[in-house]
């Protein structure tokens, strides 16, 4: 089986991460309980035409994946695999609204095919004239995961050499409106730094993309080695620790050889017991990450993680902005990340210096 | 040549019967299940026909023995009845007894509780349930708990009308490379405001039963159905002394990478998941006895299609049909219904009738299947396209 390996990564989030010579040096702080990401200028990546009539998730989609291909020195890949919780949501809000709002007349056809989940992925296999396979996985928090283990099972097989991963997700007004009527978003506005200290119940959510060049073949820009992935569409709290147990050493890894963990931690007191558990225990006296309080929750957050991840293991820096707790560690050598959203679909990946 | 995926149950919930039995009886008697919208408020219902099941929501609350306050879509309601089947027709009784996972697929998910209730949520609390249900994932988590999937893989796959199809991809591909022991491969959505309007404002609804591959095809009617197959490694065959019903022998992905919404011309993307799928399959075009086509009966698809198939197979074209006259055009779900057909006809060697055909189209000389065949049969091919230029080709086998 050959080895996976992450040879690009861009990041389009509400911190200006898009552009890779920097790494969260300078951080936006938010007041809010919802954040939009900073923006690239897109005009410069796709034609004004083309951009305008292109949903926002399509627009961070179709950059985010230029910018992570060029950084791999690719012209194409052999695949392209997506992930996205929610698709082109204001498309989606836009054709029910408008289906209600004239009683399914004088609909024009743009917001239904933009709502079509695949639509970034196509979009992206159009931009690259990419006529290889193209998958789309649309389940909630593990959207993501899905994909990178797509593509990892290919490249470990070498069904293919290079294949695009990516997860976008982007946010929309009623969307937001109503998941705060359910408490899925925090009812008040929360500064980015007291997020875990909230204790109510909710996130903030956020928006953005994610997108990583793979191959199965190391070169001068390989951030880290994807050594392993699993999901899980349950799990329950008491569980997690014995949990991320079992899958190191079902990967030989040692949980003392762990030099770092990246949480998902969104600030939901009803869920964030989940990463506790972990930082309780086995994990406890070890470097921990967190992201989520400066790129908001959104399914595909965890795209963040992974760039966060393998920034670390290659330039060796751990900003201060996404340290948990304070230790010696220096050395970044084997990294865990666990997510889960609303304690459904879980998963564990690890990463290792390549 | 690489050895096939083992499926050894099915279900399947469509507009022609509410099991695999029924579906074959209507397949062979050459009924259809399409007729006027009855289900839904649309303004549209006198002029498009669509393939309904003839099942309540509430109904299926029952049959699931479902608590009142339960927040299922009608993708899930689907999906669940048919994944059940499934997983009954498999003999299986303690599904945790191998790593078992669930790749679904879906296009609506749960729009048909949002369309409902998309303004009430602002002001009401007791729907507020569906909010939660809306998302793709939602219908595939519900499906797992039914099936009492438990800390496993379970994922959904949305790649409009060719998801389904790519779901058993996936899922044949965890099987051999020993990800997982078992896994129940399918998709499922159900009739939509959503689909009918979208559909509608892309001028491709016939406003009658839609013909595949005649000259004069109107476009499709939609249909909701769900179905699933249940994919074994060959150890767990072996070891539970399995009927294998029929092998996942090859299949593909590829990209048109032509428009959002229309095929290419020559149908590129098509050509490719067919040829990679017999390179997978270790097969060559002489081998392929049935084709069981996408053949939406939209003038761009069945045009793009044909030009495809001819592409692959030359002067040999193999009799081919479309059974989308009979379902309607299932979405999301399509892929799976036509992989459960494909079974049944390798099982009883029949050739399903591609109903509604009355004039050869005038681009190229191939006719599809007209009547009912029996022939000996070894090998099908089943294609699934759908937006986003997505191709999809799976090739089921009789032997490994």
């Amino acid at each position: 089986m050959k080895k996976v390996y992450i040879n690009s990564v861009c990041a389009i989030t509400p911190q200006k991460t898009f552009d890779n010579t920097q790494f969260l040096e300078e951080l936006i702080e938010y007041d809010a309980n919802v954040i939009n990401v900073v923006n690239p200028v897109y005009k410069d990546f796709i034609p004004p035409a083309a951009a305008r009539r292109m949903a926002k998730g399509i627009k961070m989609g179709v950059v985010a994946s230029k910018l992570a291909l060029k950084e791999s020195g690719l012209e194409n890949v052999d695949a392209i695999i997506t992930g996205t919780g929610m698709g082109c949501v204001r498309d989606s809000e836009k054709f029910v609204s408008a289906i209600i709002d004239n009683d399914e007349q004088f609909l024009t056809p743009t917001a239904f095919i933009q709502s079509t989940h695949n639509t970034v992925g196509g979009q992206i296999a159009l931009e690259l004239g990419c006529k290889g396979y193209n998958f789309t996985y649309v389940h909630s928090g593990i959207s993501f995961e899905s994909a990178l283990l797509d593509a990892k099972m290919q490249l470990e097989l070498d069904e293919a050499k290079a294949i695009l991963v990516g997860g976008v997700d982007e946010l929309g007004d009623h969307t937001v409106a109503i998941h705060k009527l359910v408490n899925h978003i925090k009812s008040e506005n929360i500064n980015s730094n007291a997020l875990l200290e909230s204790k109510t119940q909710g996130c903030v959510f956020g928006e953005g993309a994610g997108f990583f060049v793979l191959k199965n073949e190391k070169q001068e820009s390989s951030y880290a080695e994807v050594v392993a992935l699993n999901t899980y569409n349950t799990l329950d709290e008491e569980s997690v620790n014995e949990e991320a147990i079992r899958f190191l050493e079902e990967n030989n890894i040692e949980a003392s050889s762990i030099d770092a963990i990246i949480l998902g931690n969104n600030g939901d007191v009803n869920f964030d017991g989940y990463y506790n558990k972990l930082t309780s225990k086995t994990f406890k006296d070890i470097q921990q990450i967190y992201y989520k309080h400066i790129s908001g929750e959104f399914n595909t957050a965890s795209s963040f993680g992974l760039w966060l991840g393998a920034r670390i293991i290659k330039s060796q820096i751990l900003p201060e902005a996404v340290k948990l707790n304070i230790t010696e560690t220096s050395k970044f050598k084997t990294i865990l990340l666990y997510n889960q959203y609303r304690g459904k679909n879980h998963s564990f990946t690890i990463l290792k210096q390549c | 040549m690489s050895k096939g995926v083992a499926i050894t149950g099915m279900g399947i919930i469509s507009a022609i019967g509410n099991n695999v039995a029924e579906n074959y009886q209507s397949l062979i008697d050459g009924k259809k299940g399409i007729t006027r919208v009855e289900k839904i408020d649309t303004i549209h219902k006198d002029v498009i026909m669509v393939g309904e099941i003839d099942i309540t929501n509430e109904a299926f609350e029952k049959k699931l023995g479902l608590a009142k306050d339960n927040n299922y879509s009608r993708t899930a309601f689907l999906g669940a009845v048919a994944a059940k089947q499934a997983i009954a027709d498999a003999g299986i009784t303690n599904i945790n007894k191998y790593k078992t996972g669930l790749i679904s697929a879906t296009s609506v998910g749960g729009m048909d509780r949002t369309e409902t209730h998309y303004y009430n949520y602002l002001t009401e609390a007791e729907p507020r349930k569906y909010i939660d249900g809306h998302h793709a994932g939602d219908s595939s988590q519900k499906i797992a708990e039914q099936l009492g999937i438990e800390k496993s893989l379970v994922t959904t796959i949305s790649t409009a009308c060719s998801s389904a199809a790519n779901a058993i991809m996936f899922g044949a591909r965890l099987i051999k490379s020993g990800q997982l022991d078992r896994v129940v491969v399918g998709g499922t959505d159900c009739m939509s405001k959503f689909t009918i309007n979208g559909f509608k404002t892309l001028m491709i609804l016939s406003d009658t039963y839609n013909t595949p591959f005649d000259e004069n095809r109107k476009g499709l009617n939609l249909g909701e159905a769900a179905a699933f197959l249940v994919l074994e490694s060959d150890a767990v065959v072996k070891a539970e002394n399995k009927t294998v019903l029929a092998y996942v022998k090859g299949y593909a992905n590829a990209n048109d990478a032509h428009h959002q919404t229309a095929s290419s011309d020559h149908g590129d993307g098509a050509t490719l998941a067919m040829e990679k799928a017999l390179k997978v399959a270790g097969l060559e075009p002489k081998d392929i006895d049935y084709i069981n086509a996408h053949g939406t009966a939209t003038g761009n698809n069945d045009l793009s299609e044909g030009r495809a198939i001819i592409r692959v197979f030359g002067d040999n074209v193999p009799d081919f049909s479309s059974t989308k006259a009979y379902t309607g055009h299932t979405l999301a779900a399509a892929g799976g219904i036509e992989a459960v057909y494909s079974v049944l006809a390798l099982q009883n060697n029949i050739i399903y009738p591609n109903l509604n055909f009355k004039t050869q189209m005038k681009e190229f000389n191939i006719t599809p299947q007209l009547t009912l065949k029996e022939k000996h049969l070894d090998v099908i091919m089943s294609n699934s396209f759908g937006f986003g230029g997505n191709c999809s080709t799976v090739i089921f086998s009789k032997e490994a």
